[in-house]
């Protein structure tokens, strides 16, 4: 089963092309205020972790989610 | 942070439509000329945006009926189906609608919202898991977060990336509801039920199926997309509006399963709202009687979706993926959208304007319903009012 640094550095490289000039991604990146990641886009990350790991990640842990760190842990705990 | 803060883009992109000089949502009907015309915002138009798909909301025999309701049963039952607000007509429509879809069992609601809503938050909650299509209907979204079960979704029309999901949950989809819609509402596409219901049959789960826009419109007996696909057996649910095909308001759920009568017992949106009036059931009645006795309405339906269809195609629009009676057009950017749903007010025809999240995409949507009470001189107009916009140079269409 992946690991929360599994799921960190898949999440980084999903979401390079979001980061804006000068700017590192790191863990306490918010996805939609910092990111600008649209809700479309927020499901479409979601849809290639999911392929990525074969899981499906259930649609209830996204009120849970503000920053990379969160998204990492959640999709940790979904596995445990 | 203030309470109403969290309102404040709605307040900006109808800051930015008054700027336009343009107001699609809420647009006002003045008056109602037949199931097909009316004046809306001061314009005389055709009304192509209205899902009155067999246009049977000026029948004489539905408006009769209505008229007799009211004039014997009053104006509203004022109470729940539970409570004093189950007449002989509820128990009539239940029965009518169980004998035409060939079910045991049905339910009335008082809205499509309702049925959908309310089956989506009772039949799983927590523990159990929902796995629905990502495009569907803000009502069955809406249900399924009430009732606390785990929400996957699968990419739109994609059975392969069901049968994933399904896969995945292993002995958990026994659990398992399975939530499509025979034809979404937004592009008009038809869900593959062929390849959804063998991947249940293969992986186990429960199926409802929302047929809201697909009543009266497919199958030999028009019940739908399951009907037309072969696959009834392996429908569990259905459920479905009356404010559609025929043409009032209220919504239904049929099943085979006997455990419907219980459930129905504990669906909210079912037990604390008041029944549908009197006059609402009336019509309903006639016009599910009228949807089957008169097949030649499916026919024009579809004559006339193949009408419009063509002809917007033919002008280089971006249609919808397949042939359908709801044609919707795909316009990337917003403005040229809100500019145009305007330019065909102007020129006699109301469309509805989809803007996202509404659509399903970040594009947005002109998108037409067609009725079988349109005339072919009708949709050719409702083309001429597409043919006279003002399109960009190089494409009218993305």
């Amino acid at each position: 089963m992946p690991d929360y640094n599994e799921f960190l550095t898949r999440i980084f490289e999903i979401l390079k092309p979001f980061a804006k000039q000068g700017i590192i991604l790191n863990e306490d990146s918010e996805l939609v205020t910092e990111l600008g990641l649209t809700s479309l886009q927020v499901m479409e990350l979601i849809e290639q972790i999911e392929d990525h790991f074969d899981m499906s990640i259930p649609l209830n842990i996204l009120p849970d989610i503000r920053t990379i760190h969160d998204l990492a842990l959640q999709l940790e705990k979904l596995t445990d | 942070m203030s309470l109403f803060d969290k309102f404040l883009p709605i307040v900006k992109i109808r800051s930015e439509l008054q700027e336009l000089g343009v107001m699609p949502f809420g647009a006002v009907t003045e008056k109602i000329l037949s199931a097909t015309e009316a004046i809306v915002n001061g314009h005389k138009v055709i009304l192509a945006g209205t899902n009155n798909y067999l246009g049977l909301t000026f029948d004489p025999e539905c408006i009769a009926a209505a008229k007799r309701a009211v004039e014997e049963q009053g104006t509203g039952t004022t109470g729940s189906r539970m409570a004093n607000g189950t007449f002989t007509e509820h128990v009539k429509l239940e029965q009518e609608l169980a004998a035409y879809f060939d079910r045991k069992h049905s339910i009335v609601f008082s809205t499509g919202y309702a049925a959908t809503m309310g089956m989506g938050s009772t039949l799983a909650g927590p523990g159990d898991v929902i796995v629905l299509d990502a495009d569907s209907h803000a009502s069955i979204y809406d249900g399924v977060r009430l009732g606390g079960a785990d929400i996957i979704r699968f990419r739109h029309n994609d059975a392969a990336d069901l049968a994933k999901r399904l896969r995945r949950l292993g002995e958990r989809v026994e659990n398992t509801l399975i939530i499509v819609e025979g034809i979404y509402s937004m592009l008009g596409d038809q869900a593959p039920l062929a390849d959804i219901a063998a991947v249940k049959r293969k992986y186990g789960g429960t199926l409802l199926v929302d047929e809201a826009h697909s009543l009266g419109m497919l199958g030999e007996h028009g019940r739908g997309v399951a009907e037309a696909a072969g696959v009834e057996d392996d429908v569990d649910f259905v459920v479905g509006t009356f404010s559609k095909s025929l043409g009032a308001t209220g919504g239904y759920c049929v099943s085979n399963h006997p455990e419907l009568e219980a459930i129905r017992f504990a669906i909210r949106a079912y037990i604390f709202t008041a029944s549908p009036s009197p006059s609402v059931i009336a019509s309903t009645r006639v016009a599910l009687r009228l949807m089957q006795e008169r097949p030649q309405l499916r026919t024009r339906l579809w004559e006339n979706a193949h009408r419009l269809y063509d002809g917007l195609q033919q002008l280089g629009f971006a249609v919808s993926p397949e042939v359908s009676p709801v044609v919707a057009v795909t316009i990337r950017e917003r403005d040229q959208a809100v500019s145009w749903w305007n330019e065909l007010m102007q020129r006699g025809a109301y469309v509805n304007l989809v803007m996202p999240p509404a659509s399903p995409t970040t594009d947005s949507l002109l998108r037409c319903s067609v009725s079988a009470a349109h005339s072919h001189e009708q949709i050719d107009r409702i083309i001429d009012a597409f043919a006279s916009l003002q399109r960009p140079a190089a494409a009218g269409s993305q």
